[in-house]
């Protein structure tokens, strides 16, 4: 189980995070909404490693994993499909997957992982020699997810994964979400727009305003309508 | 014709000796956004690795000429310039990332310290480093031309030592991840990747490039404590033609400037060869600034 408690975060001296509290247990996935621009991707980057709290703790599985660097996350668990999903440009699709071993501890390739990904994404196994920067954004994004998918994660952390690509990607993604769900030995923490699918796939939803959380609730009695106020642009 | 001939010939072994020189240089900076301008001291650290060989070992492998102790010397070079290397990362530059002005003063000195190292140990005068007899002499093709040995046997062991960079860097796991950590240094901390790791090793298997120039150098002529500053110049040039984080257009750009300048000498004197290289460069990055073969991110 992943813990945040009251948590702040800097951008040189500008509060980015005042004071979050959230929790993803295990199996289960959580939701996080919030406008453009009010501080979700920082506190995905912050539990990832690549900022550091000003204030509060993280702890994971029990253990205050504050001071840990981005790399020894990765190794007990955590895999990251950043928004504008991050691939290696000038790696091949297969390069890319292969970097997904990288935090297993021997850091040696197992085929019936990388088989059981090419099953959900078949496209990554057609274009495994395509060098990664010349794939569509809705391939990039399935890389990106496959790549962290390979190692079996612990705990998924998703930047809207479903943003900007084509609808029939967005539903494939969608599904896979839905199915890791039900395998339920993965925590998801899903950064999400659309407010359906979002409640339709949480167990939990967070919503967020200008750097604080404003909402929280299991998504079976979330109130919708208070909700879509702090989300309507 | 000949002379023509001769000086490309030599421009091309020129080239293969910037070409082991600039790789490290290129991988600094493009990794790390680090310029080192110590580099140079790490090739004076190879060839004193080959004259220390000479004077210790030769005697007992079988003397100056069998060149046993050369061949031994090339390895033992790699290995020396890339642990001072390795040692000057982890202790200096690692603490300099993302200070570039700061980064090139320090290295700058450390450069200043290794120099006076090598007058205090070895002598401020310049020392020389015998040819094993199987690098005397040349191919012979008439009156005016002959092909030395020593600067074939250089271009050759360049050829050998980029086909293995070029191995390490596109067919292993450690070339795959320096190359991730190289595209997107944030992505490849998040799968895991020790970058720091990457950073000391990509930085010592460049020094210990430079050290293998350094013993190819002392076949050329006498070495001294201020050898790598005669190179690094040219090295740097090299590095900018060339495009960062490329190794075929570090490769062109090495030849390219290898060859014009040996060509450019002829005719003129040594002086002016390299200021129309430099203007030929100057000219050349106002057309295409990011050089050569620069590597485009989207």
């Amino acid at each position: 189980m992943l813990s945040i408690q009251q948590a702040s975060v800097n951008y040189g001296e500008s509060k980015i995070l005042r004071n979050i509290n959230m929790e993803v247990p295990d199996g289960q996935v959580v939701c996080l909404m919030g406008r453009n621009g009010v501080g979700k991707t920082t506190l995905i980057k912050s539990i990832m490693g690549l900022l550091n709290l000003r204030h509060g703790d993280l702890y994971f599985d029990g253990a205050n994993i504050t001071k840990w660097r981005t790399s020894h996350r990765a190794r007990v668990g955590f895999g990251y499909v950043p928004q504008g999903r991050g691939i290696f440009p000038y790696l091949t699709v297969y390069e890319n997957l292969l970097m997904g071993f990288e935090a297993t501890p021997k850091r040696a390739v197992d085929h019936q992982a990388l088989e059981e990904v090419y099953a959900i994404f078949p496209v990554l196994k057609e274009m495994r020699r395509r060098v990664a920067g010349t794939l569509s954004g809705g391939q990039q994004q399935q890389l990106a997810f496959g790549r962290v998918l390979v190692r079996r994660p612990k705990l998924l952390l998703l930047d809207e994964p479903t943003e900007g690509i084509q609808p029939s990607i967005m539903k494939d993604i969608e599904r896979v979400i839905l199915t890791l769900r039900d395998r339920g030995d993965m925590s998801i923490l899903l950064v999400e727009q659309f407010f359906d699918f979002a409640l339709s796939v949480a167990s939990y939803c967070y919503v967020m305003e200008t750097g604080s959380i404003v909402m929280e609730g299991p998504a079976a009695i979330f109130d919708e309508a208070k909700a879509k106020e702090y989300l309507a642009v | 014709m000949d002379a023509i001939i001769l000086q490309t010939f030599n421009g091309l072994s020129l080239g293969s000796i910037l070409l082991m020189v600039s790789l490290g240089l290129a991988f600094a900076f493009g990794l790390m956004g680090v310029i080192n301008m110590a580099h140079g001291e790490f090739i004076m650290i190879g060839a004193y690795t080959a004259y220390v060989f000479q004077e210790a070992f030769a005697h007992s492998l079988g003397g100056v000429e069998a060149g046993v102790w050369f061949v031994l010397a090339i390895p033992a070079a790699f290995l020396v310039a890339a642990l001072l290397g390795a040692l000057m990362e982890v202790t200096m530059i690692r603490f300099l990332y993302g200070r570039p002005l700061d980064t090139l003063l320090a290295t700058w000195g450390a450069g200043l310290v290794l120099q006076q190292a090598a007058r205090s140990i070895f002598g401020a005068p310049n020392v020389n480093v015998s040819s094993p007899i199987w690098l005397q002499g040349g191919f012979d093709f008439g009156a005016q031309l002959l092909l030395p040995y020593k600067r074939i046997f250089i271009i050759v062991l360049v050829a050998v030592i980029i086909g293995a960079v070029y191995f390490y860097l596109y067919r292993s796991a450690n070339g795959r991840r320096l190359r991730a950590v190289m595209q997107n240094r944030e992505m490849a901390s998040c799968l895991g990747v020790r970058s720091r790791w990457v950073d000391a090793s990509t930085f010592a298997l460049g020094t210990g490039l430079a050290g293998v120039a350094g013993v190819a150098l002392t076949q050329l002529g006498s070495i001294g404590p201020s050898l790598g500053t005669f190179y690094i110049v040219d090295a740097f040039m090299v590095v900018v033609l060339g495009g960062v984080g490329r190794l075929p257009g570090t490769i062109l750009a090495a030849l390219l400037i290898g060859i014009s300048n040996t060509l450019l000498e002829l005719g003129t004197s040594a002086t002016v060869g390299k200021v129309l290289v430099l203007l030929a460069i100057i000219a050349f990055l106002q057309w295409k600034p990011s050089g050569l073969a620069a590597l485009q991110t989207r």
